[in-house]
């Protein structure tokens, strides 16, 4: 017997101290750590150290919001999928459309469709798809995408093609503040987007709903034997999923001002798993190191060899996956166990 | 007369040319306790499986209180009041005791549909969880990862979570299997003390248990019933001597 475990006949005392003990270990697993400003602090920080690299910050805090919203599924639900460039171009092209067709200016409505419409789009291929796993799935997902993406092709008078949609000038924020050639407003739109949507993904992770995702994660057969609908509840967490990896490419048309069918392309449903697998999955901070990591490298290694960058990205990825499992976020809980910031894992 | 809380009418099952269940029929009264007896590969894990609809049968019906219960899928059937347990240990690994055994409950009670509350905050689904825990004494282990635990009491939280599925009918598949016979005794004790109304049906291949704790016993072979009947006339039917209990001897640790 475990030594810890009490003897059948120890006083209620120690039994109730036990529960006492589980219930607050349940009770503050969520609670949020002071390190958990850390991320934040930097990326105020590099507003005022880095004030001409806004655009590169920019759109890591676009990709950074993109790898979330892929570890809402791939880290807590273990959906593997190679199509999430699919909502990311939805909600890009959403944005786009209702600027420069319908001439809907003000941006965090903008924001609103875009979430909605890559929901629907989420939803719908969930619904078909998430009965398939492995394999299957990764197929399914990738082929979605290409799909999507001929589609806009087919309909080009519609969505510019290959060509694009130029000319996305959005509203000032709030109807006050206007864009700089520097994109300092952009960057903090950004950032303000970002930290709204980790509040709603970290809210969900710790609900009981987040938990029987883990479940499904975890072992999904024992999950059907407790009576769980698991396809339901992977449908959900595709939609939220979806939503926000609208959310992100709809920041990424109103940031760039021109969004074309690339959106959808398979570099980028690649390049965000790559991303949070190098930060490691199932963290949600793992986004922030991994998007991070994967910019300032490419960004770095692009002014090195413009045409071999890749190369160097790809060694990195192979000594992540060979040397830190769990990603560089893992590596790092690993290491300091007793950080304030190790989330559940 | 009440309908049994368990019956299997013809039940048959068959991957292409090999039959794993061929007209089973079996009936369980309420508050039963059944064990279903057989060489390996008689097909008792597929029989559990067809009751709680992890596998379609190719034919036959399985009621649960007198409803056919063979159209619904899986969870529908468990939400019915069917719980098992698995013979290799089907647990969430890296989540604690109390974690999983919270995950039966909120799935039961329908807590896990709230995305926006915290789950630290469901205290009916926790208290209930430790009360599970309690009664099999693995409070203590419960803010332990389950992969940490010794078998034996991972077998225990293999049960614990059973339970907290507040089952009418409970399907024990070994619950014994891989626990050291210095062990073993709480696994025992646990089965023998449950609520008189639920409904058991448990395979075992440890006589000793069998015959301790089932007042029936089901004798199947290659998918079919071979007999039935109570521990004394099981243990002095020659046809399961021959085919089962020499084998079965050597099996039991």
């Amino acid at each position: 017997m475990d030594a810890n475990s009490p003897p059948a006949s120890s006083p209620g005392g120690v039994i109730a101290a036990e529960r006492k003990r589980a219930v607050v270990y349940l009770a503050r697993r969520d609670r949020l750590r002071v390190a958990e400003a850390l991320p934040w602090l930097l990326a105020i920080a590099a507003y005022f150290v880095f004030p001409n690299q806004m655009v590169l910050g920019s759109q890591t805090l676009i990709m950074i919001l993109f790898a979330l919203s892929l570890d809402l599924i791939l880290g807590y639900a273990g959906i593997v999928t190679l199509g999430h460039a699919a909502y990311f171009g939805v909600g890009a092209y959403t944005a786009a459309l209702l600027l420069v067709d319908l001439h809907w200016t003000e941006p965090i409505s903008g924001l609103v469709c875009a979430a909605i419409v890559a929901a629907i789009a989420g939803f719908l291929s969930g619904w078909l798809l998430l009965r398939y796993r492995g394999l299957a799935l990764l197929v399914l997902t990738l082929s979605t995408t290409i799909m999507l993406q001929q589609l806009g092709n087919l309909f080009r008078d519609f969505t510019g093609g290959y060509d694009g949609i130029p000319g996305i000038n959005i509203a000032p924020l709030f109807g006050r503040f206007d864009y700089d050639l520097y994109g300092h407003t952009y960057y903090l739109y950004c950032l303000g987007v970002l930290l709204v949507m980790f509040y709603v993904v970290r809210r969900i992770v710790y609900s009981p709903f987040g938990q029987a995702l883990v479940g499904i994660r975890e072992n999904v057969g024992r999950m059907h034997a407790l009576g769980s609908p698991v396809h339901w509840r992977l449908v959900v967490a595709y939609t939220i999923s979806a939503a926000i990896a609208g959310v992100a490419g709809a920041l990424f048309a109103h940031t760039n001002t021109l969004v074309t069918l690339g959106v959808f392309d398979f570099d980028q449903s690649a390049a965000v798993l790559m991303m949070l697998i190098l930060g490691g999955t199932g963290w949600l901070y793992g986004a922030f190191i991994g998007a991070v990591l994967y910019m300032v490298l490419q960004n770095e290694l692009a002014k090195l060899s413009p045409a071999f960058w890749q190369f160097g990205i790809g060694l990195i990825l192979i000594a992540v996956v060979l040397l830190a499992r769990h990603g560089v976020y893992g590596k790092l809980a690993r290491m300091g166990r007793s950080l304030p910031w190790s989330v559940q894992r | 007369m009440t309908a049994p809380a368990l019956e299997i009418r013809n039940l048959q099952k068959n991957f292409g040319a090999l039959q794993v269940a061929n007209d089973i029929n079996l009936a369980l009264p309420r508050g039963a306790r059944h064990a279903l007896i057989g060489p390996n590969g008689a097909g008792k894990t597929t029989l559990v499986n067809l009751i709680t609809g992890r596998i379609k049968a190719s034919s036959g019906e399985v009621l649960l209180d007198g409803d056919v219960i063979t159209p619904l899928p899986q969870a529908g059937r468990i939400r019915r009041g069917i719980a098992r347990t698995f013979q290799v240990n089907q647990l969430f690994r890296g989540l604690t005791v109390l974690e999983n055994v919270y995950l039966a409950i909120s799935e039961r009670t329908g807590a896990c549909n709230r995305l926006w509350r915290s789950a630290g905050k469901e205290t009916q689904v926790i208290d209930e969880a430790l009360d599970h825990l309690q009664s099999l004494e693995l409070v203590g282990d419960a803010c332990k990862p389950v992969r940490e635990l010794p078998y034996g009491r991972q077998r225990l939280v293999e049960i614990a979570i059973a339970l907290a599925q507040r089952p009418k009918l409970l399907l024990l598949d070994e619950p014994a299997a891989g626990v050291p016979s210095s062990e073993s005794h709480l696994i025992l004790d646990v089965i023998e003390k449950l609520d008189p109304n639920i409904t058991v049906l448990i395979i075992e291949h440890d006589m000793d248990v069998v015959f301790r704790f089932a007042s029936r016993i089901t004798v199947l072979v290659a998918g079919e019933v071979l007999t039935e009947g109570t521990p004394e006339e099981i243990a002095a039917d020659e046809r399961v001597r021959s085919v089962y209990l020499g084998e079965g001897r050597q099996d039991a640790r």
